[in-house]
């Protein structure tokens, strides 16, 4: 008896964290799932009322809007991001003398929280006092800046803030990636003749694949769930123009009570998550099994 | 022929010498550039909050104070003391400690366990285990935000730091185990067995063989999770409301409801306030915060 | 007529030039890291079509040496010449040498082919030239079929072969070596070290080559240079190095199983010069009419060195032969030989003796000490007498 709980134990001792997940994650997503077919409203239903919520949920205009939102964002904030982060990466790997403090600054964003880094940006972008004022008085009488209340920019406006915060984490991802180059590559091209310029395209990035297909899905994943900084900076507005899912979701389960069509859309999201992640751990259980 | 090899020689070398030059001043030019960039806001945040409100009109963001104003900084904190309606950050600031310390020391503690089992005691099926525990970093919360908060209600600890600090470790769980299992990877199973043979069991060689070498480890999760917990904002706006709400939560609604006049400087105030401890343990171990968001973040 | 004669005579002038030129030439050589010296006045000259050992411990300044020579490591003092000419300041690519690295450091988005040929691309070199090139050099290292995979897909052994290719292609005048075999096992190490011999012999270019492994270094060389704490202890040909370490360092390093020493005093007076060894004072080495015997002063303390080689179980009869009766504390067998090991004058010695020898331990056994083959060293300076 004794020694067949010691032969147990690490099971034993392993599950608590199994159970908490499997309930906690894959139980409540299969609950969110079952769900998004009823037809709750305030309270959970559970009798079953097919897709009616996904083809709800793809007729309203907020979510449509929402999901155009998440498009845009995701790709200004992919592209913006991973091109600051390779820049700077590269540029700091030059033996510069400063690079500590640099470095300190370009990442410190990353160790606010969104709500504050959003009630930062919603005051420096502040169509009065804040950076319109600033070129005024620097001499751009003309200058006007608006995007904050203007339907058609202040989804921007969430890129230029979430830019701020996510871009030196993936200058420190690639930093990290181009430590991890052994000298004596570099020394080779160098020797073969090759320019920084063809050290860096030719050899450097092609080799940087895995940390940019990291960063990638590291930010997607970012911008799918991002709701604290909207919440922040915009709270979807002006009207419903920055609304986003993740917003959207809490707000139709939570403020309209149709938890049904909420459940539906965390779904959506729990499956452009999925989409992206899956062949993400694919690749990498496959990297560590190989090396 | 050496004599033509020298110009060659001198031209090549002068060359090299001026693009190195031009190169240098243009990567110094870029890097402080984006440093602007990053610590304008900040910047922004800090001279504003001292300032008057008479001040930030005449001025603009950029301009100093006339003097050190701290009074927003009083308000931020302890309120103007006209009672109801009157927010400020102090007991969110202690709600938020309450919530961050206990769930970041159970989260940390049984990923510590989970991650030693992973990779000491191996069994048949074990990564899949892993991968099983590791999918939970990537789920979007919102997929459980309905259960979870049914959940909170039946328990009776919805809207309550009890509530968040269940919720907090065990969404935890998935990061914590992530860092120790790839920590302890890569201590020598050698150890183990050593250990086993001089009759150590499961418990002793956990606390007395593998939690004294895992100091590093310990302090990048445990800086994860205050990081992660502290500005958690979804789970507290979800799950609380009211006096047991945590800064974030608070944060938001200071910012939101001030209702006649927009008080930037007192924003301001609240926003380093709620920002201060993260950014705290990010100058005084940065190197830790680093590893953690590089190693644990590049999975999750 | 005078342009004519002028040229002729520059032509000739340029060729006997050439001939005694200096292919690498290295001139009061300084290098430090923050304020450690890694190297010390560095002096080397290499004749064209030499194959150059750097063989020293770790961290005794030698890839740091060859790394100034490529350029990839800046001087503090001094200067390197490249026939003739100081290339101190010029960048790797403008030196006309090739690299090839211990870990090989192929570039792993590239094939074997592109690999190979980045190099004379950089350089503009003509399509068909470069095709050219490169299917020589495949050929001669038997890579052509591996053209089109990946560093990742390649052994450990063809990754060693692309990596001398890529040098290879480019004809440089000279080819630098960074313990290109230390990352292969035993076999293949044996194997590679033929082929750079082989290549050697076809190309007869010249060579500088980075080795901690004095195996590597003997077999390879046609001059070492032995380096210890950033300093050239020793630069000459194999052989001498071996036979004539011009120090106890050197001697110490070279040779396996290594050189014995037995410390000990001179004893000169007007008929003989005797050396006894230490704590062994009824035991005298006969040293009267050795070539260097007036080397010596009476009482001057040294050290003697004499290889394993030279002290075995064959009888001798020859002039500086020393019979003596000692007692086996060691007895190792390597199939072609045994090393029998001894305590004697307070270190121990190692002899080699004939694989059937009779030799057992705690045994006393009939040692000779050929004497002709000593080499002397003085014990405070540890150079050689």
């Amino acid at each position: 008896m004794f020694k067949s709980l010691e032969k147990n134990l690490p099971k034993i001792v392993l599950a608590p964290s199994v159970g908490l997940i499997s309930w906690f994650v894959y139980g409540f997503i299969l609950w969110t799932f079952y769900i998004s077919f009823t037809n709750s409203k305030i309270l959970p239903r559970y009798e079953l009322w097919g897709v009616g919520q996904y083809a709800k949920l793809w007729g309203t205009r907020k979510w449509l809007i929402a999901v155009d939102n998440l498009l845009i964002f995701t790709v200004l904030f992919l592209v913006i991001c991973i091109v600051i982060g390779v820049v700077l990466a590269i540029f700091l790997d030059q033996k510069i003398r400063t690079e500590g403090i640099l470095r300190t600054i370009y990442l410190y964003p990353m160790a606010l929280s969104f709500i504050v880094t959003g009630t930062a940006w919603k005051w420096i972008l502040n169509p009065t006092l804040g950076i319109e004022k600033l070129f005024v008085d620097m001499g751009f009488e003309n200058f006007t800046f608006d995007w904050l209340v203007n339907r058609d920019m202040a989804i921007y406006t969430i890129v230029i803030a979430g830019v701020w915060q996510s871009s030196g984490f993936v200058m420190a991802l690639f930093l990290a990636g181009l430590r991890s180059i052994e000298d004596e590559i570099v020394k080779a091209a160098k020797i073969d003749g090759a320019s920084l310029f063809t050290v860096y395209w030719k050899i450097i990035i092609p080799m940087m694949r895995p940390v940019f297909f990291t960063s990638f899905v590291v930010l997607v994943h970012i911008s799918i769930k991002s709701y604290d900084l909207i919440v922040a900076l915009t709270q979807g507005g002006p009207g419903i123009s920055t609304t986003m899912p993740a917003l959207f979701m809490t707000q139709t389960a939570f403020h309209k009570s149709q938890v049904a069509l909420s459940a539906a859309s965390a779904m959506m999201m729990f499956m452009a998550v999925a989409a992206v992640i899956i062949p993400y751990l694919y690749s990498e259980l496959r990297r560590e099994n190989v090396s | 022929m050496s004599a033509s090899t020298n110009i060659s020689y001198q031209k090549l070398e002068d060359r090299s010498r001026i693009t190195n030059l031009l190169l240098r001043w243009f990567l110094y030019f870029v890097l402080v550039l984006f440093a602007f960039y990053f610590i304008f806001p900040l910047y922004v945040m800090l001279v504003t909050s001292f300032k008057t409100m008479e001040e930030i009109r005449q001025g603009n963001l950029l301009t100093l104070p006339g003097q050190l104003n701290i009074e927003s900084w009083a308000v931020a904190w302890g309120g103007r003391g006209y009672g109801a309606g009157d927010t400020y950050l102090r007991p969110y600031f202690w709600n938020s400690i309450k919530m961050v310390v206990p769930a970041t020391f159970f989260s940390t503690f049984i990923g510590a366990m989970t991650g030693y089992v992973l990779t000491k005691w191996r069994f048949k099926g074990d990564s899949w285990v892993f991968l099983f525990l590791l999918f939970g970093c990537f789920i979007p919360y919102q997929a459980i935000l309905l259960p979870m908060a049914r959940t909170l209600g039946i328990l009776g600890i919805s809207n309550s730091i009890l509530g968040l600090v269940v919720v907090h470790s065990i969404y935890g769980i998935p990061f914590t185990t992530l860092f120790f299992r790839n920590y302890y990877v890569s201590i020598p199973n050698e150890l183990i067995k050593a250990a086993r043979i001089d009759g150590a069991g499961f418990f002793k060689i956990f606390f007395k063989i593998l939690i004294p070498i895992s100091a590093p480890i310990i302090v990048v999760t445990v800086i994860w999770q205050f990081t992660q917990i502290w500005n958690d904002f979804l789970f507290g706006a979800t799950f609380s409301f009211g006096t047991a709400a945590p800064i974030q939560v608070a944060l938001n609604n200071m910012v939101l409801s001030s209702t006649s006049v927009k008080e930037y400087n007192v924003d301001m105030a609240s926003a380093i306030i709620a920002g201060f401890p993260t950014l705290i343990v990010y100058v005084l171990a940065g190197k830790y915060f680093i590893r953690g968001l590089t190693s644990g973040a590049v999975k999750g | 007529m005078y342009w004519l004669e002028n040229t002729l005579l520059e032509v000739s002038l340029q060729e006997q030039l050439r001939a005694n030129m200096l292919t690498l030439k290295i001139k009061d050589l300084y290098k430090s890291f923050a304020s450690t010296e890694v190297l010390k006045k560095i002096n080397l000259d290499i004749e064209e079509g030499s194959f150059l050992v750097l063989l020293g411990p770790s961290g005794c300044g030698k890839s740091t040496l060859l790394n100034i020579i490529a350029g990839l490591e800046t001087i503090d003092k001094g200067a390197v010449f490249i026939d003739d000419y100081d290339v101190s300041k010029v960048e790797p690519k403008d030196r006309n040498i090739a690299m090839v690295f211990q870990s090989y450091a192929l570039y792993p988005s590239m094939t074997v082919r592109e690999n190979m040929i980045f190099g004379l691309k950089q350089a503009k070199t003509p399509k068909d030239k470069i095709e050219q090139q490169l299917e020589k050099v495949s050929n001669f290292l038997k890579v052509d079929e591996l053209l089109n995979r990946k560093p990742s897909q390649l052994s450990g052994g063809q990754r060693q072969r692309t990596a001398m290719g890529r040098a290879l292609v480019r004809e440089p005048r000279i080819f630098l070596f960074d313990e290109p075999l230390s990352n292969l096992d035993a076999k293949l190490r044996v194997e590679m070290r033929h082929e750079i011999k082989k290549l050697y012999t076809s190309l007869k270019a010249t060579m500088v080559y980075v080795t901690h492994d004095q195996i590597e270094a003997m077999s390879l060389a046609s001059k070492i240079a032995v380096m210890n704490e950033g300093i050239i202890q020793q630069l000459d040909d194999p052989q001498t190095i071996y036979d004539k370490p011009n120090s106890l360092f050197v001697a110490d390093f070279i040779g396996s199983p290594s050189m014995n020493f037995i410390n000990g005093e001179i004893k000169k007076d007007s008929q003989s010069v005797m050396f006894t060894p230490n704590n062994e004072d009824n035991i005298n080495f006969d040293l009267t009419h050795y070539e260097f015997e007036n080397n010596f002063q009476n009482n001057q303390k040294i050290v003697v060195g004499l290889r394993p080689e030279y002290v075995s179980n064959t009888e001798s009869t020859k002039k500086y032969t020393k019979k003596l009766s000692l007692t086996p504390t060691i007895i190792e067998t390597t199939g072609f030989d045994k090393n029998v090991t001894f305590d004697f004058a307070g270190s121990e010695i190692i002899g080699r003796f004939t694989p059937n020898s009779g030799v057992e331990l705690n045994n006393p056994q009939e040692v000779y000490f050929d004497l002709s083959q000593i080499s002397i060293f003085d014990s405070n300076t540890e150079l050689r007498l």
